[in-house]
């Protein structure tokens, strides 16, 4: 054996990160104009967004993933996809039923044979799930650089006329590279489920138990792709109730499973599901506005890409230092909710 | 808790509400622009400020601020539904 049990002591870190957005943003104005009667303003004051954008026709969540890669690749040029020895792949409109998009991706990206594959489809809790699987696979010792690839196309499966949906949802990809590291710079995760919820935020239809039928194709024949890819249905009303009643007592046991207190933590970074879901939650978890990051009005919800995103951001603008730590929570369908803390 | 401060805290949350816009009669859904959004924003305001958290059918039932300010004070008193 190569690996000795000492690695274990090890811990990983987020060795490059990159998104991706695709080039179609689609600001107020351009929206309004699909809405009769609708003006920008009043979509802004309902979602809180001004610009997200939207994938061509044809473009999958896989391929805005790739996009994102490539990205990463060229801001990063030492990096060498021969290094990766596994490969995790996050997105809620997959390439097939069946073989994983990560077995898919695997072959196109050219990876090692010895390079495991696996698809974690946790829609907005998506990124924190594959950071927590990254993070056990280096620190056992079975991997040491893990690419996590995340491509989320939510405008594929809103209907056209779902004014608050398309106001809120925006595509993007990411792709992020955790490598082994000799100080643990990602922390434990709290881990929440409440299958209870699961009606209530969901992609309706296109599933073993609801599969698209005749009636569906021509109930939906004037929609993009007639909505082949489900609909996303949300009760927005339960979702906003889940986050109210369940993320500040979740922030609470995140923080306490790291030998941390709120005052510690240098900055949140919760999942961009909403302007008003963010404001809500901020507020009642007591968090100061200088330390709460959000960029929720440029891109909106970008489902599992929009914790790398904001953190992208803000490390562009200079906002971390190192060592600051800085507390991640994720959450949304299932419900789900996952958090942690990384030391930048 | 009095129902002036309940319409206080309302006023101050929606940019476009100005002090004495809202009284206890008003019915809230006939708020200009009104949309199912704002009904979220009700729900967040209020479990922010009384750590009262509505359901569905008690927004519902629901038509003027006052019935609002009622159900919020029958659950941070105990009663309701607790959901």
């Amino acid at each position: 054996m190569k690996r000795t049990s000492n690695r274990f002591d090890l811990g990983s870190s987020i060795q490059y990160l990159s998104y991706f957005l695709p080039q179609l943003a689609m600001d107020n104005n351009l929206l309004a104009e699909q809405f009769v009667g609708k003006k920008a303003q009043e979509l802004f004051d309902i979602s809180g967004v001004k610009t997200r954008h939207v994938a061509a026709k044809g473009v999958l969540g896989s391929d805005l993933a790739i996009s994102a890669l490539e990205l990463l690749q060229k801001e990063n040029p030492n990096f060498s996809l021969s290094e990766i020895d596994f490969l995790i792949v996050s997105t809620l409109v997959l390439d097939y039923n069946s073989p994983t998009t990560a077995s898919v991706l695997h072959h196109k990206l050219g990876l090692s044979s010895a390079c495991g594959t696996i698809d974690l489809p946790q829609g907005c809790s998506g990124f924190l799930y594959s950071l927590s699987v990254a993070e056990a696979m280096i620190s056992a010792g079975n991997a040491r650089n893990v690419l996590i690839l995340l491509g989320e196309v939510p405008t594929k499966a809103i209907h056209s006329e779902d004014m608050v949906l398309r106001s809120i949802f925006g595509d993007a990809g990411a792709a992020i590279v955790v490598s082994e590291n000799n100080t643990k710079a990602i922390g434990k995760f709290t881990f929440g489920s409440f299958g209870n919820g699961f009606d209530f935020l969901k992609v309706e239809r296109g599933g073993g138990r609801n599969p698209i039928d005749e009636a569906w194709i021509k109930k939906y024949s004037d929609q993009e792709n007639q909505l082949s890819f489900g609909r996303i249905e949300m009760n927005g009303l339960e979702v906003l109730r889940f986050a109210l009643k369940e993320i500040p007592g979740f922030l609470e046991q995140t923080l306490v499973k790291n030998g941390l207190t709120i005052s510690e933590i240098d900055f949140f970074i919760f999942h961009q599901a909403s302007a008003m879901i963010l404001k809500s939650l901020q507020r009642k978890c007591n968090i100061p506005e200088h330390k709460f990051i959000s960029n929720f009005e440029d891109v909106g919800n970008t489902v599992s890409c929009s914790i790398p995103i904001a953190l992208k951001k803000a490390a562009a603008l200079g906002n971390f230092k190192k060592g600051d730590k800085i507390l991640l929570l994720g959450f949304g369908i299932g419900f789900s909710c996952i958090g942690t803390v990384i030391e930048w | 808790m009095e129902i002036d401060d309940f319409i206080t805290a309302i006023e101050e949350e929606f940019d476009d509400l100005n002090p004495g816009d809202v009284s206890p009669n008003s019915v809230f859904r006939d708020m200009e622009g009104w949309s199912s959004m704002h009904a979220l924003i009700f729900v967040a305001l209020i479990d922010s400020k009384y750590d009262v958290l509505l359901n569905g059918d008690e927004l519902k039932s629901c038509v003027t601020i006052n019935d609002l300010f009622d159900i919020t004070l029958l659950k941070l008193n105990g009663g309701g539904a607790n959901t």
